[in-house]
């Protein structure tokens, strides 16, 4: 594999990290968690509520720092670049995100375009190239002139896409993309993750949930399980039916669709 | 595809503000401001024309080589009461308006106010210290009468106690090197409480000064000098420009505190900086009027609701229109039969009235969230 040879655009190396909490020990999330990803890699993280998905995402961005072990972004740990500079590296599109209301859609993405300022009041020619760029590829040109209670699910989705497209970062996080999205939307939203990544050369990493959408959408698959990766690799590797049942404490079992593919069936009973 | 189609047509982006309505808003306002402060110095209880309050200020505003046909008099009640006053009430009205644009978005929380962690006790208390103690212990009533850069005793102690008591409020509810916003308005609200205790109990104890405090924290323009505008306009005018220069950060804080993060912002530092700024504003507004209310907690939102939520322009603006509706609303309370009403009895009785019915007229209501 040619990201073997490239060095990691970000990196993860024994890291623990544990919520402080008052009166209590911390609550411990990583539990020496290694990770690295390499430039234009598309991967998907997955694992249970509290396996520590999140909490990665916030290290990687810089909002959290570790408590033993290092984060490093691009080769330096996070906690030594500048945040404006970070942001120039790294965007976030986090789980929730209420949009101010009163800002126009081209507005908000804009707002994208922070770390790259250069005026004081005004926009650079650059500036206004990316966002028309941002809002184009991510398919939310139409929706320049709305505002926000304006937007359905599946459009919000997109237009924070815009926006985190606008930062024209080279490392992309994504938490739970997918969430309130009905099954048409969630297919397209990362069928145009898949082309971005591809057009943009960006670095992706989404946490998912559906654990096929997941198998389809990324060539390399991470599960946490405890605050540890549990697995990593091709999502056939990685999402098997032991790996599956120790991890989520599910049943499941393979089936093979007409065309090869392994699709995981759930047993509910 | 459809959204190909559109894309491919040439329609033009707008990205930010345009700059002709932004020089609209701010030239109409700056113009409207200052009829507003025409009327203001040429009306009042005593007939000055309109000719001669023109002639003076003029004379010694712009010093135009103008002959003097005015009585003395009117010299006096034109330069040296009413510009101060009117002087005093647009930078009151400004600053509280434009600290309260502030704390609304660092607060996130469409009820804050430019008082709402702490200044206003603060300083309340300040003042009533100031006014008590020196009835109380009859050697401090040496130095009461002192000035320090044109400022009495009084004054001073309400500066003082409404940009500590934020200080103190911050760093209380400061918590492993964070502030939650919901800490600080609890602490805010609960030193608030114990310092309004302690004005009540300073009232109790006040005697014949209880209407001096009283007076002092309905909030008037009535003690509005030159000297008390010497020491307020540049703290106002230094917050105004800081706080200008940072509108892109108050705006990534309303995308809330992990998502500016994500973006580059300190986020931590610059709460830190904004309420201090603001703290400041308001502080020196409070110190030369007292505290009036209302003005601080519904021009963020009137204008929110008129020219959008971009702190770019709403922070100039919401300086203007504080200004303006001060001016007014002292004007009012000057011109109304009773003579000196306090000017936040007219702010509260006129504005309130007036905000109920935009809010419920607009149809942008929820653009008023603040959040």
């Amino acid at each position: 594999m040619t990201a073997a040879v490239a060095a990691p655009i970000a990196a993860v190396r024994g890291v623990r990290f544990g919520y402080a909490r008052h009166g209590r020990e911390p609550l411990g999330v990583l539990r020496g968690l290694d990770l690295e990803l390499h430039p234009g890699e598309l991967v998907a993280l997955l694992g249970a509520n509290g396996s520590g998905k999140t909490t990665l995402l916030r290290l990687l961005s810089g909002a959290l720092r570790p408590d033993a072990g290092v984060v490093e972004v691009a080769g330096r740990p996070v906690g030594e670049w500048p945040r404006l500079a970070l942001a120039r590296q790294v965007a976030v599109l986090p789980q929730h995100l209420e949009l101010p209301e009163g800002f126009r859609v081209a507005e908000l993405v804009a707002m994208g375009r922070a770390p790259h300022a250069r005026r004081l009041f005004g926009s650079t020619a650059e500036d206004e190239q990316a966002v028309e760029r941002a809002l184009q590829d991510a398919d939310a040109f139409d929706l320049a002139d709305r505002y926000p209670f304006e937007l359905s699910g599946g459009e919000r989705q997109r237009v924070l896409v815009a926006m985190a497209l606008a930062q024209e970062p080279r490392l992309l996080l994504l938490d739970e993309p997918t969430l309130h999205l009905d099954l048409a939307h969630q297919v397209a939203l990362l069928r145009r993750l898949r082309q971005l990544h591809t057009q943009r050369e960006l670095t992706v990493l989404a946490v998912l949930h559906d654990l096929n959408l997941a198998a389809a959408f990324a060539p390399r698959v991470v599960l946490l399980d405890g605050g540890r990766v549990a697995a990593d690799g091709p999502p056939d590797e990685v999402l098997t039916t032991e790996t599956i049942e120790r991890v989520f404490g599910v049943v499941s079992e393979p089936v093979f669709s007409s065309d090869g593919t392994r699709l995981i069936a759930l047993r509910v009973d | 595809m459809r959204t190909a189609v559109a894309a491919g047509e040439a329609r033009p982006l707008r990205i930010g503000l345009s700059l002709t309505r932004s020089v609209a808003v701010l030239g109409g306002g700056a113009l409207l401001l200052a009829v507003i402060l025409v009327l203001g110095v040429g009306l009042g209880s005593t007939q000055v024309s309109v000719g001669d309050t023109a002639a003076i200020l003029a004379h010694r505003l712009l010093g135009l080589p103008i002959p003097q046909t005015w009585p003395a008099t009117a010299e006096t009640i034109v330069f040296d009461i009413r510009l101060p006053r009117v002087l005093t009430a647009m930078l009151v009205g400004g600053g509280l308006a434009m600290a309260g644009t502030v704390f609304q978005a660092v607060l996130r929380n469409p009820l804050a106010d430019p008082y709402v962690i702490g200044t206003a006790a603060g300083a309340s208390f300040g003042a009533a210290l100031g006014i008590v103690a020196p009835l109380l212990v009859p050697a401090l009533a040496i130095g009461a009468g002192s000035e320090l850069l044109g400022l009495g005793v009084v004054q001073l102690l309400a500066f003082g106690g409404g940009l500590g008591t934020v200080l103190l409020v911050y760093a209380v509810a400061r918590s492993a090197g964070r502030v939650q916003v919901i800490t600080l308005l609890l602490t805010g609200y609960a030193v608030s409480s114990v310092l309004a205790a302690m004005v009540a109990l300073l009232m109790f104890m006040s005697g014949r000064a209880l209407g001096a405090i009283f007076g002092w924290l309905m909030g008037s323009l009535a003690n509005a000098s030159w000297t008390a505008l010497s020491f307020a306009t540049p703290l106002l005018l230094v917050s105004f420009v800081l706080l200008l220069a940072r509108w892109r950060r108050i705006n990534l804080l309303l995308l809330g505190d992990a998502q500016a993060a994500s973006l580059g912002v300190d986020v931590e530092r610059e709460k830190l900086v904004l309420t201090m700024l603001a703290t400041l504003a308001t502080s020196a507004a409070v110190a030369v009027s007292g505290t009036i209310g209302f003005v601080g907690l519904v021009v963020p939102h009137l204008l929110r609701l008129l020219i959008g939520p971009d702190h770019r322009l709403l922070l100039p603006a919401s300086l203007l229109t504080g200004a303006g509706l001060l001016v007014l609303a002292d004007l009012g309370a000057r011109l109304l039969p009773g003579g000196g009403i306090p000017v936040g009895v007219v702010t509260a009785l006129i504005g309130a009235p007036f905000f109920l019915w935009l809010l419920r007229r607009s149809r942008l209501t929820r653009v008023d969230a603040g959040a």
